[in-house]
């Protein structure tokens, strides 16, 4: 073993390879994190009011929170394996739209959004309904004593107020999605080639298949880093003063 | 009218998604009960599971093979941790909740880090310290049970305690003093106020820590090797092998996924907090 100084830290600056990952990684937080929280706060405002069978759709809702990643992969291959999964199936024979996850970069990449989505969308649902019914009433009710409609009143009294709450699932889903392995390696393995290896998996393969020890520490500091800075700004929203969600 | 216009337009939106959620996970079912070649051509949707069930997709890993033991591995894996976690928990959160610790603000940011930071980024130096530096002669925490039960504290501990403190703190501290009082000292503080007090959260506690644990993959696929494997493990094994045995990966898949299927309705309402690390209460 020699002291190489910071020459891990350079030759991670200029590695195309690592940087490419990373960039992925970020792609894909960012991709799943659009869509998870549209869908979620639709669905968050939509079951703030009872209909028939809430309760139980609830608890459907929950199930793939419970689910282990790595069995989440497992359904989902066998869901969308070219052979028999249904997935492929019914696009080719419905839409006539040819779906070989092992064969398209795109695909694939969309293939891993949609089952982060099918995963943690859940996730987003639940704790903006809890944050949603923690809102005070008293604004509403004067809002409507003024007149306002249902538009306004969701822009200018329900989201003001539920900002720290959607910043606590903003930040806790760019660190779940930047970590992401699980469910990834299980479905596409980071295949087809590389073009789902996200940060996390090209960091565990280098350190365990390539046994690149070293390097691969380099990378590590380097994903902890980007992490601890999303996480140093969820504490100061989750311990900010005046939010009230927070239970001091 | 247009109130119940609205109400059926989201039972349909939300049977809809439903489904969704469901087909996939049935779909597995499904195929962990055919044969081989009852899975090739048209998918069929149909519950054939109620005329009959391919039973070999289950006797090959869990009879033949060595997934039992897997099976074996991950419920004292995560019994023992879940039971490890509350007991530690219990006592980490008295002390948080009934005294002013100089550096409580300090203390949350490191549990919750503890629960954020990518686990690739420590797999690394965990290996090293579980097969070199946390060794006794040969005895190393490496591919042990006992090395995952310690290592999933890690991540538990800051889960269980945030949720807990909530409810320790609820309960009033007049009742404290009144043991106190009568001569009694903290440990019977613990025992008899604050777990019949704090009973429903203490078992939501372990339970979620008891999912966690078994859902756990990466940390557990790098520290063992061949005695201490998990059950995520060995279905992840199913990737790497030629010519996959779908029935049987289904089979292992559906088996990891019933204690998901049982406990659903118990933790639904408490999941939020378990996540959020009880920064948003479900």
């Amino acid at each position: 073993m020699t002291y190489i100084a910071g020459d891990n830290f350079r030759k991670l600056v200029f590695d195309d390879e690592f940087l490419l990952c990373v960039w992925r990684s970020i792609k894909y937080a960012f991709t799943t994190l659009f869509f998870e929280f549209v869908l979620g706060f639709l669905l968050a405002l939509s079951l703030r009011k009872s209909f028939p069978f809430r309760p139980f759709f609830r608890i459907i809702h929950t199930l793939p929170l419970v689910v282990a990643p790595i069995v989440v992969g497992a359904i989902f291959k066998l869901f969308t394996v070219s052979g028999f999964g249904p997935l492929p199936h019914f696009l080719k024979e419905w839409f006539g739209y040819k779906f070989n996850y092992g064969r398209d970069a795109e695909q694939a990449f969309w293939l891993i959004v949609g089952v982060d989505i099918w995963h943690w969308t859940p996730f987003v649902t639940l704790t903006l309904l809890a944050g949603l019914s923690a809102l005070p009433k008293d604004p509403y009710e004067s809002a409507k004593i003024d007149g306002a409609n249902p538009i306004q009143i969701f822009f200018h009294i329900t989201l003001p107020m539920m900002v720290p709450v959607l910043l606590v699932v903003v930040f806790i889903r760019l660190m779940d999605s930047l970590k992401a392995v699980d469910e990834i390696w299980m479905l596409t393995s980071g295949g087809p080639g590389v073009e789902t290896r996200l940060a996390g998996i090209h960091i565990w393969r280098s350190v365990f298949e390539s046994r690149f020890y070293g390097y691969g520490s380099a990378m590590s500091i380097f994903l902890l880093y980007i992490t601890i800075v999303i996480c140093w700004f969820l504490y100061v929203i989750m311990t900010s003063k005046q939010n009230q969600f927070h239970d001091k | 009218m247009t109130n119940n216009l609205i109400k059926l337009l989201k039972f349909i939106i939300w049977s809809v998604l439903s489904l969704i959620t469901i087909i996939p996970i049935y779909w597995m079912i499904l195929v962990s009960t055919r044969s081989p070649v009852e899975l090739f051509g048209k998918p069929d949707f149909s519950p054939t599971f109620f005329e009959k069930i391919y039973w070999k997709n289950f006797i090959k890993p869990f009879v033949d093979g060595v997934y039992s033991e897997y099976l074996l591995n991950s419920i004292i894996v995560a019994s023992c941790n879940a039971i490890l976690v509350t007991a530690l928990a219990i006592m980490a959160t008295y002390a948080l909740s009934r005294w002013k610790l100089a550096a409580s603000e300090n203390i949350f940011f490191w549990t919750m880090t503890n629960r954020m930071a990518p686990p690739a980024a420590f797999l690394l130096p965990l290996f090293l310290l579980f097969s070199l530096v946390f060794r006794y002669d040969d005895i190393n925490l490496f591919d042990t049970k006992i090395g995952l039960i310690l290592l999933y504290c890690v991540f538990n501990l800051p889960f269980a305690i945030w949720l807990l403190k909530g409810i320790f703190d609820g309960i009033p501290k007049d009742l404290d003093e009144a043991v106190l009082m009568d001569g009694g000292g903290y440990f019977t503080i613990i025992t008899r106020i604050i777990i019949p007090q704090a009973a429903p959260g203490i078992a939501i506690a372990a339970l979620l820590s008891w999912i966690f644990a078994w859902n756990e993959y990466l940390l557990a696929a790098t520290l063992t090797s061949v005695y201490a494997r998990t059950i995520p493990t060995g279905l992840a094994e199913f990737v790497t092998t030629t010519g996959t045995n779908w029935g049987s990966m289904a089979a292992v898949g559906f088996v990891s996924m019933l204690p998901a299927l049982v406990f659903i309705s118990l933790v639904q309402k408490h999941i939020v907090a378990g996540l959020t690390f009880g920064a948003v209460k479900g």
